[in-house]
């Protein structure tokens, strides 16, 4: 069990999570990262940014 | 089953109650009246219930006893006949506003004439199950709420009972079914279509309710018609006595309401509709709510929705209804909605 680092949520994970898996907060929507497993952490991912070519 | 019928049935509140009640498991409609309509099928009224059913609207003096009536008389009415709806139902549910201030004194200031029942005023249960619902399960009768102060109250009510409000300005955006089902020189297509119409800017009737519930905070409520048959948006600017962060808000968001049937925490981070959006509740008993905390001031901006004549009228009263005979409060609202819309 974690946690939702944008609104708080409870968010379980399946037992053969890897670190960099990415998951969608139920609550919030926000796309998160695994970023450690013992403990489990996780944070926002990062989003993916235009190039407006200049 | 249980008998009921509706009184005061062809306006647009009666009729979205009878679309309801015609689908609910554990009731049966017996009459609704309408005096204007009196031996009428009711879909001449309600066409989207043609081929529902062939009730005919009947008038006041011709109802029969029955478990329960539905009062969906303009206000002024219900107080005026109210001995007479008391001899005919052992329950009655209230969807006009005579029942729902609680002392005479109130009544006048919001509605500017004097009750003509003020004995009776405090033994209606307010209507709101959120708000209310250990009331409501033991009530008789119950007064449904005003369709603004619900979206209004529901938004804040979590963050005022924590003492958290140092004051909120209330703006709603209102679609043209709250004035009624009435033309006027002001509903002429001519003159409403596209308007902006600035209904209320101060002293709206709710905000006397809306003290009821929240107590005696600051409220600052305007009124705008806009462009809309269905729906309220509700953007209240709370302005916070404590140093929140959206997390906080969160967690006092689903403290209240996660176990709550008929409310959601709409905010997401992406996607078109990342706040709650009337348009797509037309239909249903849901109240949405959202918020974002301004980080450059004590503003905390939440936001709800509602179908105005759903969880602000008829589908209020059937959660009341469900309650207040132990049905299971989802009852004959399980609509989900549409989209697109």
């Amino acid at each position: 069990m974690s946690e939702c680092p944008v609104c708080g949520a409870e968010i379980s994970l399946a037992s053969d999570t890897v670190v960099g898996e990415l998951l969608e907060c139920t609550d919030c929507g926000s796309e998160l990262e695994v970023t450690e497993l013992k403990p489990l952490t996780l944070a926002e991912a990062p989003e993916s940014e235009e190039d407006w070519g200049e | 089953m249980i008998r009921v019928s509706i009184v005061g049935g062809s306006g647009y509140t009666g009729g979205e109650l009878l679309r309801l009640l015609l689908f609910h498991s554990e009731c049966t409609v017996q009459q609704i009246t309408s005096e204007r309509s009196a031996g009428k099928f009711v879909h001449n009224a309600h066409p989207n219930l043609r081929g529902i059913t062939r009730l005919k609207f009947c008038a006041v003096d011709e109802l029969k006893s029955c478990d329960l009536l539905f009062l969906c008389l303009p206000h002024g009415e219900i107080m005026a006949g109210i001995d007479r709806f008391q001899t005919l139902a052992p329950r009655l549910i209230d969807l006009s506003a005579d029942f729902r201030l609680s002392d005479a004194e109130t009544y006048m200031r919001w509605y500017g004439r004097p009750h003509l029942r003020p004995d009776l005023l405090g033994t209606f249960a307010y209507g709101v199950p959120e708000i209310n619902r250990e009331n409501i399960v033991q009530a008789d009768h119950v007064a449904c709420a005003g369709c603004n102060a619900t979206a209004s109250t529901l938004a804040v009510r979590p963050l005022v009972r924590r003492n958290l409000v140092e004051s909120v300005v209330i703006e709603v955006k209102a679609g043209s079914s709250e004035g009624g089902n009435a033309g006027s020189a002001a509903s002429h297509h001519p003159e409403r279509s596209g308007a902006v119409r600035s209904y209320q800017p101060t002293g709206h009737r709710h905000v006397g309710e809306m003290k009821q519930v929240l107590g005696d905070i600051a409220i600052h409520f305007s009124a705008t018609s806009i462009e809309m048959v269905r729906g309220i948006l509700a953007t209240c600017h709370v302005f916070l006595n404590d140093d929140l962060d959206e997390k906080a808000v969160w967690k006092i968001y689903r403290e209240d309401y996660s176990e709550e049937p008929f409310i959601r925490i709409v905010k997401e981070r992406g996607g078109i509709h990342r706040y709650p959006e009337p348009k797509l509740l037309a239909g249903t008993n849901y109240c949405d709510i959202g918020f974002e905390r301004d980080a450059s001031s004590n503003r905390l901006v939440v936001i709800s929705a509602i179908d105005n004549l759903m969880k602000g009228a008829a589908g209020q009263a059937i959660q009341c209804f469900n309650l207040m005979h132990g049905f299971n409060e989802t009852c004959g609202l399980e609509f989900p909605g549409l989209h697109p819309i």
